[in-house]
């Protein structure tokens, strides 16, 4: 058994560190726009740094810089040891790694000079979109390329995830990007009107389902069983669960355009598939949470866990939040307020950021031939600092959200407005300070890993002994 | 055929697809290779060992 099979470690340390510090930039431009909220002076006539022009550069450092890079470190660690077999193209794999991190520095000096196709998560312009595609399909011939040569028989639940994530992206990246170039830094949306807003929340709430949502569900499928010591709590519902997750998230989108010019019966529509998400949702939740049945103890002592279990806890709030607020009727309420920042961030910080913590504080220092981090209680800390973060932030917003949707909608007995538009301002104040302390403490956390991460590379401490451990 | 005719068959198909996935999951052919499938990742400690070796000798 000794001159076989190894694995590239290589590409997942190197997406694996650039998580950590993409988090940190991205959750910095985020703290640097929640400031300007609630001090509006604060970068006052600087173009570059005004809110319209870092509001785009902090969603696509998050989604895909941070996001991105843990979902390409994990998938490409978790289809490797699923299915026992070293990573297909080792060369293209390094070139996903260099063209990825190209696309971020290309979007974080594009966004800021105001270069934007003005599309939600997909405001690069057309060379990067061009120069994603080529990344994209690369990470697809790299990952299915790895199943394809699997040693196992079974391809593994979270390959089935990752890979439903790769080829939906792929898709809705392509689809929704199609536009008309008229200069190299400028071009128009292929699609008209009504047509373009529906395309753009196709994309737009399916970025939420599959990269955000089934991406991460395949790191969950891996790490949370792992760190546990116990396979999956039912395979068969984690089937259903993948069949059911993939096929109603298609539909979802109309509900971004309720009350819009898009035809009613596709509001419809939008809105019924939401409510529908919520099992598929719920099944995976407690398909993970139930993991641990038996093993609870483990929750006491391992902060890894902690990050694990608390970012369901968080994904079946926000899953449950999301199917309510799809409701036309509480979308009216909810829409255009902050009750819809909150929400997200709900799903982004409480669900995105903390699972994929979680998991680089259990493959970190695994991959660096360490047994654990530097420091588990600096682990254990950046766990609370991020959980009341988390908390202080959407509390803030859903209090400031359904206070702005009730002031815009209140009327006088003669029909007109109560409250001019300023005054629903004045009134978030408070609420912008309060999300503002979330975020920095947010912010805070990911500082302590970085350290952390530092430190656990540099520990001269032995290498692990790798025993390896009757199953 | 009307395409309202096609789309309830749409519907009354994804239905029975839907049915069809739990079925089949639940089924006791299913019940051993999806118990070995569940064991994977605990199922290659030692290509990892042998990994974890081979770099930090490097």
């Amino acid at each position: 058994m000794s001159s076989q099979t190894t694995y590239n470690y290589k590409v997942v340390r190197q997406f694996a560190i650039m998580t950590v510090i993409w988090g940190i930039v991205g959750m910095l431009v985020g703290v640097t726009i929640a400031a300007q909220l609630a001090f509006p002076d604060l970068t006052h006539g600087i173009s570059f740094l005004s809110f319209g022009r870092l509001r785009p550069l902090h969603t696509n450092a998050v989604i895909f810089a941070f996001g991105g890079s843990a979902l390409f470190a994990t998938s490409y660690y978790v289809v490797q040891r699923t299915c026992q077999t070293r990573l297909f193209a080792s060369g293209l794999a390094a070139f996903t790694f260099w063209g990825w991190n190209l696309v971020i520095l290309l979007a974080a000096i594009t966004l800021p000079l105001g270069m934007t196709s003005s599309k939600e998560y997909a405001e690069l312009e057309w060379p990067i979109d061009i120069l994603i595609a080529v990344v994209w399909v690369s990470y697809a011939i790299v990952f299915f390329g790895t199943i394809a040569k699997r040693k196992v028989k079974h391809i593994y639940v979270a390959n089935w995830f990752y890979g439903a994530f790769i080829l939906t992206i792929a898709v809705l990246h392509i689809v929704n990007n199609l536009e008309i170039p008229v200069t190299l830094t400028k071009s128009y949306s292929f699609y008209p009107g009504a047509i373009d807003a529906m395309v753009q929340w196709w994309y737009g709430h399916n970025a939420v389902g599959f990269f955000l949502t089934a991406g991460f569900l395949g790191m969950m499928y891996y790490f949370v069983p792992k760190q546990a010591g116990r396979p999956v709590y039912s395979y068969r519902l984690s089937v259903v669960h993948f069949w059911a997750l993939i096929s109603t998230y298609m539909w979802a989108g109309p509900h971004h355009l309720h009350y819009t010019a898009l035809p009613d019966w596709t509001q419809t529509v939008g809105m019924i598939f939401s409510l529908i998400l919520l099992a598929p949702s719920w099944g995976g939740m407690i398909n993970g949470m139930m993991t641990l049945s038996g093993a609870w103890h483990k929750l006491r002592t391992d902060p890894i866990l902690k990050f694990l279990i608390v970012s369901l806890s968080f994904y079946g709030m926000s899953t449950f939040e999301g199917p309510m607020m799809a409701i036309k009727t509480v979308n009216a309420l909810s829409h255009y307020t902050d009750w819809t920042v909150g929400h997200v961030h709900s799903g982004a910080l409480g669900w995105v950021a903390m699972v994929s913590i979680g998991s680089l504080y259990a493959l970190i220092p695994h991959l660096f031939g360490k047994k654990h981090m530097y420091s588990m209680a600096l682990v254990e800390a950046h766990f609370w600092i991020a959980t009341i973060g988390v908390v202080l932030y959407i509390a803030a917003m859903w209090i400031s959200g359904v206070m702005q949707g009730l002031m815009w909608r209140a009327v006088n007995a003669d029909g007109t407005l109560t409250y001019s538009f300023i005054e629903s301002v004045e009134r978030t104040y408070p609420f912008y300070y309060v999300r503002l302390i979330g975020g920095i403490l947010f912010l805070s956390g990911m500082l302590l890993m970085l350290f952390n991460v530092m430190k656990t590379i540099k520990n001269p401490a032995p290498a692990d002994d790798a025993i390896p451990q009757a199953a | 055929m009307d395409i309202n005719d096609f789309r309830s068959w749409h519907t009354v198909l994804a239905l029975i697809a839907f049915l069809a996935v739990w079925i089949w999951a639940w089924s006791n052919k299913r019940k051993k290779p999806f118990s070995e499938a569940a064991n994977l990742p605990f199922a290659d400690e030692a290509i990892d060992a042998e990994t974890i070796k081979k770099e930090n000798q490097s």
